[in-house]
């Protein structure tokens, strides 16, 4: 089972780093969209710093979808994903790697990045810090409940809009207490309530999110 | 033995068969056969376990195969429409790769083998995507020669295959059967194996004579 799993990460991992234009994607959108807003705002900035913690968090929450729907497209298109469903090892466990590597490659570079966009923005070292933290642990939910519907949304024509009306919503939560964690720092307050509640999704998800994707592929391909 | 018990199928809202019974063993090789439409490659991917159907059960050795799924699942090499391949990666990567991940995995020798032996000499170590069709689909179907999976669903191996890799191919199923192996296969063209029954399996014949 472990050397499967480490075939599916080398296989995953090999598969970027040939096509490195995709995996770009996401953080180049992050950087363009958190770097319009000096722009069109203005450069007070009190008011850039006021609104950070919000314009930071959305934009990696619309990046990270971005790149969701590429998640299984191609798996599903070329055949390897009956392959997997078929596969001897439990297909949670696939789906689980495959989401892995996914967050590694396309929120993982989000949250190395966002002390640079956090300083253009005008925060202060403790809160980028507090902001490195809440990606940290929420990118990672929102790769997970992506997941889920990204297999729901698989081959189904304007998929990519369904798919964002389908977790959206789910991604509000993360969106609140993620920004309200940056927030509450930066005014001074105490922000273990914002973590706990982060690392509540981050464990939940981390526990159901695999076994949805995984039953949601299996409708998807029925 | 694998054994089809009552099952039916319906696409859309077509019925596409009921009531379809019929079992294979050890050394059996099955030929479906059907007009375009009839539900060969959805039979197949109900017996693989892919699709889930109307009515009726597959069995496996006796038992429901959505009950066993993995120790059925490790019997089983399923070779759809759908090659597999990645273009990203070489010949002999999508190989190692595309059999890991079906939960068998198999060392470069043994890979590399398999490919020369499909007629992929030399070209082990390009990319899929300068393959043409008909090597790809060989890189696919080399997946038989490592594979030590009982029962083989093949959905029309033959396509895009020249006149001597069928032959080649031929000789593989022939010795697959030989060792005690199941084949189940749909294919439009002609093919024949030595010293082998080949049972068929018309599906939609009651349909053809209304």
């Amino acid at each position: 089972m472990i050397a499967v799993f480490r075939w599916l990460i080398w296989r995953e991992f090999s598969l970027a780093l040939r096509r490195k234009a995709e995996v770009l994607t996401a953080l180049l959108f992050f950087v363009i969209v958190v770097s319009l807003f000096p722009l069109g705002i203005g450069p007070e900035i009190d008011t850039l710093r006021e609104i950070a913690p919000g314009v930071l968090w959305v934009a990696a929450l619309l990046a990270s979808m971005l790149s969701l729907n590429r998640l299984f497209a191609d798996d599903y298109i070329d055949g390897t994903l009956e392959q997997l469903i078929i596969s001897s090892q439990p297909l949670a466990l696939l789906v689980f790697g495959k989401i892995l590597i996914h967050w590694v490659l396309t929120g993982l570079p989000l949250v190395l990045i966002s002390p640079i966009l956090g300083m253009q923005l005008g925060m202060d070292a403790d809160s980028i810090i507090i902001l490195m933290l809440t990606l940290l642990i929420g990118t990672p939910v929102l790769s997970l409940i992506g997941a889920v519907g990204a297999g729901l949304t698989l081959g189904v024509r304007g998929g990519g809009v369904l798919l964002s009306l389908l977790i959206l919503p789910l991604y509000i939560p993360v969106l609140i207490f993620g920004a309200g964690a940056v927030e509450s720092a930066q005014a001074g307050l105490g922000v273990e309530a914002h973590f706990s509640l982060l690392s509540a999704f981050l464990t939940g998800s981390l526990i159901l999110a695999p076994l949805g994707a995984a039953a949601a592929l299996r409708i998807s391909l029925d | 033995m694998l054994e089809s018990v009552d099952l039916a199928c319906v696409r859309g809202d077509r019925p596409l068969f009921s009531e379809l019974n019929f079992s294979i063993q050890s050394g059996d090789l099955l030929h479906l056969k059907g007009h375009n439409g009839s539900g060969k490659t959805s039979l197949l991917r109900i017996l693989s376990g892919l699709m889930l159907q109307a009515d009726g059960e597959v069995r496996w050795n006796g038992e429901n195969i959505r009950k066993l799924r993995d120790e059925f699942q490790k019997e089983l090499l399923y070779i759809g429409h759908l090659p597999g391949i990645k273009g990203d990666l070489t010949a002999l990567e999508n190989l190692r790769v595309n059999n890991a991940l079906s939960g068998h995995t198999i060392s470069e020798d043994l890979a590399w083998n398999a490919l020369g032996r499909i007629g992929l000499k030399g070209r082990e170590d390009l990319p899929a995507r300068v393959l043409s069709q008909g090597q790809q689909r060989r890189v696919a179907l080399s997946r038989m020669l490592v594979s030590n999976a009982k029962l083989w669903i093949l959905d029309e191996p033959f396509t895009a295959l020249d006149v001597k890799a069928v032959a080649m191919l031929q000789k593989v199923l022939e010795e697959h059967v030989k060792k005690g192996g199941m084949i189940i296969l749909t294919t439009h063209q002609e093919f024949s194996v030595e010293n082998i029954d080949v049972r068929m399996l018309h599906l939609g014949l009651s349909e053809n004579k209304v």
